[in-house]
């Protein structure tokens, strides 16, 4: 500090009595406060694009060069799918959205580790979920970005493209998963100690539920006991539908979009394990988020 | 009217340590009130807890007649908070982060921009105000933590050791600014470990030590209690311990002085609690005089806050301090006051 500092003039405060002000409702509040949390992290993404950058080049990659690895299999190996790079698509869609919303907990970790979130806590939120809400709102835009990114590419690389209504499912289908697994993550960043354990649980539950999904080859392809560990596990219920709407146009929510085990699992169902999926994960963090943000 | 923070019977622990026994105060509005203990005293602990990042154990806490602990909500709209450890995003500029914390206390949106303008000129931000606070240094990361303390102009101002790590020339703009604030009506709330600041800011105090209030009261009645002026006296600049001894004994048997000691590690100087503004240095220096002694030096004064300190616990802060930083484990502490 230096000798600079003058002291305070009294002016803002008769400011604000003269000015006939709109009331605030703590409606209008929490959207003040969402937005700006929201503000600040796309700021940060703005200051270090190289994060945005790596989210859109990797899954290309993915697809370029998984989509590669399997270019000469036999026609028709992957159901009904042209090729493995058309049949791949939906899977690198969906685990990219999976891994970006699984990482939302980290900058909430390191707000708690560097004492910022201290800040945000000392404040009258009109409700702490606001902070929940901003990490949701900027993960899922961001996946939205990074699966309009692999749509483009997929096209290019002779995938085609589904009709207006099925982009816009592809789209849904995106946020239901990105939602569940951004609530899950924000619960972790809560529950762990610290950043380390959090990046431990994102790395064990990473890959193993990429391979232990439909993403990569279908069901036909794998043991029983995989088919039902892939059957369990809600990734699946995300790719399956994206891959379906790929190649029929002609789709509706009774379309049947995969043969599990135990029967075959139309597009509503999909969607209401999906629902199911989000309903779970909101409630198990609520004691999790009562714990710190009540 | 409500006092402006009102404590009583605060208790904290943490698993086996007791961080606040009890705590109890009372900050009147338009004061400045200083909390002062040596490390590990309670001081942040009992901070946090009244801006409601902590849950207490037991006790009341009220800000304006608010609870703190029944109402979190409402007390935190009154208070403002500078915490010990600056935490700011370093990819956001000083205007961007006050930006933000106007929206989380919801200030009217028409008054926000000149608002940021009006406390970035405040505390000397402007030509910082577009930049990175990563690239700040230490200082203007303090000033602009005060700054995003002070934006929604609380009612009550909580600073935690707000000017540690500052030097000299800073530490006494802080003193100015908080007296400012003062006299516009905040109320402000400090904790120091460093007597001369609570001494010289502070309209009252408390002493915190172990949890524990061990004294409460403005410095001067807070001196008064401890009774008896300070005398410290040097024979020679090193006098031999036997000359010292002589002098002690000497000493002890005038009526005016209460208690000699003396201080080996201060070339045997002497150090004299006699009576209050008494005319002890001429009676000291005659009867050294008399009995062929010289006088190096000797000075008289009040007692200070650390004799108050000392008084009530048997040792200085210097000593409780040193003794303290032994025994914590402070990366375990910062993991838990994550939250
Ligand atoms: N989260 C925590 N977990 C365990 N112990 C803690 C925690 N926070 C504080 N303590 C302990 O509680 C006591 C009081 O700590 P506190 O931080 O309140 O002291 P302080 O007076 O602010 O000290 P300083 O002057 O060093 O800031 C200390 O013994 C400390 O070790
Ligand atoms: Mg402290």
């Amino acid at each position: 500090m230096s000798r600079t500092i003058t002291p305070p003039q009294s002016e803002f405060k008769d400011q604000v009595g003269a000015i006939a002000l709109p009331k605030s409702t703590p409606l209008s509040d929490f959207i003040q406060e969402t937005l700006a949390l929201t503000r600040r992290l796309f700021i940060q993404l703005q200051r270090r694009p190289s994060t945005l950058a790596a989210g859109i080049i990797q899954p290309l990659m993915w697809l370029v060069l998984f989509g590669a690895l399997f270019q000469n299999a036999p026609q028709g190996l992957f159901g009904d799918s042209a090729s493995y790079g058309q049949f791949l698509g939906a899977g690198i869609i969906v685990f990219t959205a999976f891994g970006g919303a699984l990482n939302a907990g980290l900058p909430v970790m390191f707000d708690r580790e560097f004492g910022f979130l201290n800040r945000l806590l000392v404040a009258p939120l009109a409700s702490r979920f606001s902070i929940v809400m901003a990490s949701a709102i900027f993960i899922t835009t961001l996946s939205l970005i990074q699966t309009a990114a692999i749509v483009v590419m997929s096209a290019f690389l002779g995938s085609g493209l589904p009709n207006a209504l099925g982009l816009a499912l592809v789209g849904l289908i995106v946020l239901m998963l990105v939602l569940a697994v951004t609530a899950l993550s924000l619960g972790l960043a809560f529950a762990l100690p610290g950043h380390i354990e959090l990046i431990a649980v994102i790395f064990v539950t990473n890959l193993p539920l990429l391979f232990a999904s439909t993403a990569l080859v279908p069901l036909s392809f794998m043991p029983k006991w995989l088919q039902v560990v892939a059957t369990l596990n809600p990734l699946s219920y995300a790719i399956e539908p994206i891959r379906y709407v790929y190649l029929h146009s002609d789709w509706n929510l009774g379309s049947v979009v995969v043969q599990a085990p135990w029967g075959a699992v139309t597009m509503g169902t999909s969607l209401l394990i999906l629902l199911g999926f989000n309903v779970v994960a909101f409630l198990a963090i609520q004691p999790l988020l009562k714990r710190t943000l009540a | 009217m409500a006092p402006a923070v009102l404590i009583e019977q605060l208790q904290k622990r943490y698993g086996a340590i007791e961080a606040v026994k009890d705590v109890s105060l009372q900050v009147e509005s338009g004061e400045i009130f200083g909390l002062l203990g040596p490390n590990g005293a309670g001081k942040t602990t009992t901070l946090r807890c009244l801006c409601t990042l902590t849950e207490p154990d037991s006790g009341r806490i009220e800000v304006s007649g608010v609870s703190a602990i029944e109402h979190p909500r409402l007390a935190r709209q009154h208070l403002g908070y500078v915490a010990q450890e600056v935490a700011l995003d370093k990819v956001l500029t000083g205007r961007e982060l006050l930006e933000l914390q106007a929206a989380l206390y919801h200030l009217p949106r028409q008054t926000i921009k000149p608002r940021i303008v009006e406390i970035l000129t405040l505390l000397g931000l402007d030509e910082w105000a577009d930049k990175k606070s990563g690239t700040y240094s230490g200082g203007l990361k303090k000033r602009l933590d005060l700054a995003a303390g002070l934006l929604h102009q609380p009612d009550v101002l909580i600073l935690d050791e707000p000017t540690v790590g500052l030097d000299i020339e800073s530490r006494v703009a802080v003193w100015n600014f908080l007296r400012e604030l003062r006299s516009q009506g905040t109320t402000v709330l400090i904790t120091s470990h460093y007597l001369e600041e609570v001494d010289a800011l502070a309209d009252r105090v408390a002493i915190i030590d172990r949890g524990i209030v061990i004294a409460a009261g403005t410095p001067s009645e807070l001196k008064d209690q401890v009774g008896g002026d300070r005398v410290t006296l040097r024979i020679r600049e090193f006098s031999p311990v036997e000359e010292a001894e002589q002098a002690k004994v000497l000493l002890e048997a005038l009526p005016l002085v209460q208690e000699v000691i003396i201080n080996r590690a201060q070339g045997n100087s002497l150090n004299l609690v006699v009576a209050p503004q008494s005319e002890a240095l001429i009676t000291i220096q005659n009867a050294l005089q008399q009995a062929g002694l010289p006088t190096f030096g000797i000075a008289q004064a009040r007692p200070s806050l650390d004799d108050v300190y000392l008084n009530a616990t048997g040792r200085t802060l210097l000593d409780a301090e040193i003794a303290a930083a032994g025994s914590r484990d402070l990366k375990a502490e910062k993991k838990q006051n994550m939250r």
